[in-house]
């Protein structure tokens, strides 16, 4: 029995989402027994933070490449060289690339986006999201072996002392039928991206038009936090689709999510209800929102949300 | 161009969920199904864009029993040409992954288009281990396709921004937000669905490695603690102290 865990390096280092892979992977490793090696592509730098999470071993393949099927063949060949039973892999944008290629090639099943370490009693069974966060599915995976794909911030970073050992790893990746032509960030000014972020204010069209949102950003930056919107109003075009958290949106599960002039429909409700604590600001107190949020607020977003942002640099300033 | 679009029955995205046979079984009773969103707004609409622009054929394809057919049904009469059923009880994603790439690999599609994910298993895997199966290129999240001659190019979601990607030859594409716009059916073409072919294919001989055992709804949040619209310190030091997230 061993643990095989990808995990994405950038500028050397493992990102937050490889780190929540390798301590899910070292937690997992409890139940399950066996040691953690995780597999990364490109240069790292020492052991690119992972060993005080938990990685005993890391596989370093010197060529950095973000094509699936290369990707496929990498950790398909470590799961063979160190004979994993369980991969895991992060449920981000790679790995919902890579996750389902590796299930087929090494005939494994798949448990995407789970939000629970495994347990292996009567089987091996994981816990995923179902209906868009509105249940909770136990899955039980049947084959010899599987692969595990982890919801971002489902987990968390939980240091872990592992030996840290690196190796250089290589394997028969084939050519890159995909070729990359550009990377647009979404942003310039260095902001969090969406999933990742522990914190996310997010607004909706109580706002009135997309040039008030001036406000909003302000507050997630003084917050740290991500911004995001409800599904009307990237429809309409104030905010860019990718910031639409939602049933047809972004699911997300941050620390704190604040809720300013979203009346809480269903459907958004379903992207956002796994979130630890949700604060909500309308003016309208019947808004079903309120039933979902942990505080809230009744208030005019535009008086409510100035003062908001003074508590908080008053806040950050003690 | 012979573009093959997966599309897959979902319940309403205002459904009630519950559960029936100790919460073993999802709980049926007066929900509405749908065609999943993300399967008919972004990938069929895209799919039928394509076609409309650069001539050729669009085929969707689902994994189940009759019941789907008024879902497929409703594909059609947005724009879909043909419709192909295969009769199997829809399983685990890694069995209607088989079963669909059993009956692409030999059919010469130009590309295979699938929603980010279902809103009800919300895996978003489907497409992938088709991609694995019929050793072709994957493109998930996608946002944009455009077709230059025999080449496509793709944007899509990754870590911190958009990647653009160009891919020569079939692919298998899972279409996000971004890719089109829903497009609602007119009489003409609830007309004309009823007479467009829905093939009913019998099941390859596959496996389901996972299956899901129980299911449970999440715990009930506690009240709301309301604070005042005067006061949002209040709710600062709240989040401080009560609820340490800040």
């Amino acid at each position: 029995m061993s643990i095989l865990v990808y995990s994405e390096l950038k500028d050397g280092k493992a990102t937050k989402s490889g780190l929540e892979a390798v301590s899910y992977a070292k937690k997992a490793s409890a139940v399950l027994g066996g040691d953690v090696t995780v597999i990364t592509s490109g240069a790292i730098e020492g052991d690119g933070g992972m060993g005080a999470y938990g990685a005993d071993k890391i596989l370093n393949a010197s060529e950095a490449t973000s094509d699936s099927q290369q990707l496929t063949r990498l950790v398909a060949a470590a799961a063979e060289s160190t004979g994993a039973d369980t991969i895991i892999i992060n449920h981000d944008a790679t790995g919902k690339l890579v996750a389902p290629r590796v299930a087929v090639k090494l005939n494994a099943g798949i448990v995407a986006g789970a939000i629970d370490v495994p347990s292996n009693e009567g089987g091996f069974k994981v816990k995923k999201g179902v209906f868009s966060g509105k249940a909770i599915a136990e899955v039980t995976v049947t084959s010899a072996k599987r692969v595990v794909s982890i919801t971002p911030n489902s987990f968390g970073l939980h240091e872990a002392a592992g030996a840290g050992v690196v190796e250089s790893f290589s394997a028969d990746l084939g050519g890159a039928k995909v070729k990359v032509k550009e990377f647009k960030p979404t942003s310039t000014d260095g902001s969090i991206p969406l999933p990742e972020a522990d914190l996310v204010v997010s607004a909706g069209r109580g706002l009135k038009g997309p040039e008030n949102w001036g406000m909003i950003e302000e507050l997630a930056k003084e917050l740290g936090a991500a911004t995001a919107c409800s599904r009307p109003v990237s429809d309409i075009g104030w905010r860019p689709h990718h910031e639409h958290v939602g049933q047809t949106g972004i699911a997300i599960r941050p620390t704190l999510y604040i809720a300013v002039g979203i009346s809480g429909a269903i459907q958004h409700l379903a992207g956002v209800n796994a979130s630890k604590v949700i604060v909500v600001i309308n003016k309208d107190p019947e808004a079903p929102f309120f039933k979902a949020a942990d505080y809230g607020i009744v208030g005019d977003a535009f008086e409510v949300v100035p003062k908001l942002l003074e508590a908080v640099k008053s806040f950050k300033n003690n | 161009m012979n573009i093959l679009v997966c599309i897959s029955k979902a319940p309403d995205t205002t459904s009630k969920i519950a559960f029936t046979d100790g919460n073993t079984k999802f709980d049926e009773n007066g929900v509405q199904f749908i065609v999943n969103p993300y399967d008919e707004w972004y990938a069929l609409v895209r799919g039928i864009e394509l076609k409309e622009a650069n001539g050729g054929s669009v085929t969707t394809i689902t994994v189940g029993g009759a019941d789907a057919d008024p879902i497929i049904r409703k594909a059609l009469a947005i724009g879909a040409d043909k419709a192909v059923r295969i009769d199997a009880a829809e399983g685990d994603p890694g069995s209607v992954a088989a079963q669909i790439a059993a009956y692409a690999k030999d059919q010469g599609f130009d590309m295979i288009l699938t929603g980010k994910e279902t809103i009800n298993y919300n895996g978003g895997v489907v497409g992938g281990m088709i991609a694995e199966h019929l050793d072709l290129p994957y493109i998930s999240l996608a946002t944009k396709l455009d077709m230059n001659g025999g080449v496509a190019e793709i944007s899509r979601e990754v870590q911190g921004g958009v990647e653009v990607v160009e891919v020569d030859g079939p692919f298998v594409l899972s279409a996000a937000k971004g890719m089109a716009e829903q497009r609602i059916p007119n009489m003409r073409g609830i007309m004309a669905a009823r007479t467009k072919p829905l093939e009913v294919v019998p099941a390859a001989d596959v496996a389901s490695n996972t299956a899901i055992s129980t299911y449970a709804l999440p715990e009930e949040k506690g009240d709301c603690t309301y604070v005042d619209a005067d006061n949002p310190a209040e709710l600062v030091r709240l989040l401080n102290e009560e609820a340490k997230v800040l």
